[in-house]
């Protein structure tokens, strides 16, 4: 996984989807991650196991990445992906 | 039939309680609760009245599946000129009151006047009379429901009451029942107070027999809880989150306002989060939250019941808030913790209890505080002025400003007044972040262009639960749109306003419409109401409250003008997040909003909207 040209980013996983990160991770919301240059939110999300349909709302730097870019949108060094399954409020 | 067709006039000033029959005509145009209690509110009083007069006239509405097996059939409404605002005011609340009221046999109780003395009505069935109030009187709501229930010799006897600020008139007083469900927004509990009334009391044991079919209606309410509990949003994030999830979704997106909307992202705000309220506390172990709950008929859930660590500063030595009680909401939160900047989840959730015990609205509360800590940030509000320096983040500052103001001492009068008054005392009006004198919610309208737009025309104020674009703007419910543009919102915004006045005047929650649309609501209205309430006669009658509405502001005096937002969204940039450089495109959004609606360039109705609609001119 990690490699010397790799992009560092930020996993940032929310409610139900927080039980996926490593226990250290889980209070902070967050996993750095150093990736192979290239890698697709959809890699991200295969590789951590995360269950494709519980990844409703993905934010790359606070901005929406409609289902069907995330197998072609690759992340770049500082990017935070913050995911959340499907969720609602008022 | 579905309504009990039956209202209660209760003339305060000659403390009597007279039963009229339902306009069954207007309830077929106006269908119940928000609806049908603005069009009676509209006809009886002058919209000049100054809302805390004896003039002035405060209507509890149910709707007509309040209290029936519909999921959600909890909910009624209190109407009324909001002090706030000079606006119509509509409040909506939950728990088990509303229902109680049903199944006493009241569509509606209608109170008019002043009482001389301190009173509470009292309500069993068909029996009802005004009492005096004087163990109540000066008491929080907490104490009054306890002391009800003991005097009458009924545990199972419902209180909606207002506690000692809607006594003192705070602008922003609130109703509550049930201990922590509240009509909380535009003061409706200071024109309670201001009529000397301290309490509604209701046992029904008469429940909803009137269902116009009820084998359809069985049909129709059990396939609606399969799309609940179906859904992922109602059927578990809500539950086991509920609406708190949000505050590190919108501090993500850059559209959390924090420090009086100096800034749209809080550094804290992982810590006042949903995902906070359930981790275990480094000093007791336990998590803040204990368990979700549902109000009446509810099966969706997304209540929070919370435990304050009994060691925090708050509640030390103060054992009678160290029970389960009403939890952070998500707005609460924001309010009470982001403009404030505050992070002490503990200390939120104390002025939170504190909110519920005496009755104020948390989300006019937390802003004022904010828009206060920044007139003192500015040196216009000294600390002589308060006792204590108002500083920024300060979780002391805060709670004990909860205190002084739920009980209308100190300089929690001062913050009694809302941001409007308190920040034009300090000659700084545009330091308010309202509209119409009604503070904002938790969504930054340079960040969610659409709630920009639907607090600027919401007609009791600022105000998220009129037109919540958020569910499109962010969840993608029913489609998803982007947040940081304009283009389409006037139509997404009147959509969300119409169909939501439709659930507003059904006795069912809003919570719902994350999974349902206005035709899973239609097979239920249409089994348990008499009359037609085709999906076309749904969309005109939304469309139409909203008018009447608009009329009602328009004849209190509000014109196109104040459908505005305060100068810092329209001039000061985002300074972080996907909205930086961003301000907010009311005025691209404005002018397309009124010709959809069908309204002038000024924002009035014109002649053909009001007779496609039936409203008079
Ligand atoms: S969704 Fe929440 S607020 Fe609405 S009725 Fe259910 S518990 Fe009450």
């Amino acid at each position: 996984m990690t490699t010397q040209a790799g992009v560092r980013v930020a996993l940032k996983l929310y409610a139900s989807l927080a039980d996926y990160l490593p226990a250290p991770a889980r209070r902070a919301h967050r996993l750095d991650l150093e990736l192979p240059a290239g890698t697709t939110i959809a890699d991200v999300i295969g590789q951590q196991g995360l269950p494709p349909a519980m990844c409703h709302l993905v934010l790359v730097n606070g901005v929406f990445v409609p289902p069907g870019e995330r197998a072609v949108r690759a992340l770049v060094a500082g990017d935070e992906l913050a995911i959340w399954p499907p969720i609602g409020g008022g | 039939m579905a309504w009990q067709r039956k209202i209660l006039r209760v003339n305060l000033t000659n403390g009597t309680c007279t039963p009229e029959p339902l306009n069954m005509e207007w309830a077929q145009d106006y269908l119940g609760q928000r609806g049908l209690a603005t069009k009676y509110f509209c006809e009886e009083v002058d919209a000049k009245v100054d809302p805390l007069s004896p003039e002035n006239k405060l209507i509890y509405a149910t709707g007509p599946l309040t209290g029936t097996m519909a999921s959600t059939g909890a909910r009624y409404s209190v109407i009324t000129k909001g002090p706030l605002t000079g606006a119509i005011a509509c409040s909506n609340s939950g728990g088990y009151f509303g229902a109680e009221l049903r199944f006493a046999g009241w569509d509606m109780i209608i109170f008019e006047g002043k009482s001389a003395q301190p009173v509470y009505l009292h309500i069993e069935n068909g029996k009802t009379e005004l009492l005096p109030a004087d163990e109540i009187w000066g008491r929080s709501v907490w104490d009054t429901e306890a002391i009800l229930k003991k005097k009458h010799q009924d545990p199972m006897i419902r209180v909606s009451s207002v506690g000692r600020a809607g006594e003192a008139q705070v602008l922003f007083a609130a109703i509550v029942n049930d201990l922590h469900r509240a009509a909380g927004r535009s003061g409706v509990g200071a024109v309670m107070g201001s009529k000397n009334l301290k309490a509604i009391a209701v046992r029904g044991t008469l429940g909803v027999g009137t269902i116009r079919n009820p084998a359809g209606f069985m049909q129709a309410t059990v396939a609606a809880k399969k799309v609940l509990a179906n859904h992922p949003v109602t059927g578990q994030g809500l539950p086991k989150f509920g609406t708190q999830v949000l505050m590190n979704v919108i501090n993500e997106m850059g559209a959390l306002p924090t420090r009086n909307h100096r800034d749209v992202q809080f550094e804290k705000a992982g810590r006042i989060s949903a995902e906070a309220m359930h981790e275990p506390r480094p000093t007791d172990g336990k998590p803040n939250l204990v368990t979700n709950q549902a109000c009446f008929g509810c099966t969706i859930a997304c209540g929070r019941i919370s435990k304050i660590d009994e060691t925090h500063y708050t509640v030390l030595n103060r054992p009678e808030y160290w029970g389960a009680s009403g939890g952070l909401e998500y707005e609460a939160a924001w309010a009470l913790g982001a403009a404030t900047g505050v992070g002490d989840l503990e200390a939120l959730t104390f002025a939170n209890f504190i909110c519920n015990e005496d009755g104020i609205d948390p989300i006019s509360f937390g802003a004022t505080v904010g828009a206060a800590m920044e007139l003192y940030d500015l040196g216009l509000i000294k600390e002589a002025d308060v006792g204590f320096p108002l500083t920024f983040g300060s979780a002391e500052v805060l709670t004990r400003l909860a205190e002084l103001t739920a009980r209308g001492e100190g300089f929690g009068k001062e913050i009694g007044l809302g941001s409007k008054r308190l920040c034009a005392k300090h000659g700084r009006p545009e330091l308010s972040m309202s509209v119409k004198g009604q503070e904002f919610p938790a969504y930054d309208s340079r960040g969610i262009q659409g709630m920009g737009l639907a607090y600027a025309t919401s007609n009791r104020g600022a105000c998220h639960l009129r037109g919540y674009t958020v569910a499109s703007e962010v969840f993608g419910i029913p489609v998803k749109t982007d947040p940081l543009v304009t283009e389409g919102k006037p139509g997404l915004v009147k959509a969300f306003q119409d169909a939501t006045a439709v659930f507003d005047s059904s006795g069912l929650c809003v919570f719902t419409t994350f999974a349902w649309t206005l035709a899973d609501l239609q097979p239920q209205l249409a089994a348990a109401c008499e009359g037609d309430w085709s999906m076309e006669k749904l969309a005109l009658l939304g469309e139409r409250i909203w008018n009447l509405e608009r009329q009602f502001n328009n004849a209190a005096g509000f014109t196109g003008k104040d459908d505005n937002l305060p100068q810092r969204l329209m001039t000061e940039p985002a300074k972080t997040g996907p909205a930086k450089g961003l301000v907010s495109g009311l005025d691209k959004m404005l002018p397309e909003y009124y010709e959809l609606r069908g309204w002038s360039k000024d924002g009035v109705p014109t002649p053909a909207t009001l007779q496609r609609l039936g409203l008079p001119a």
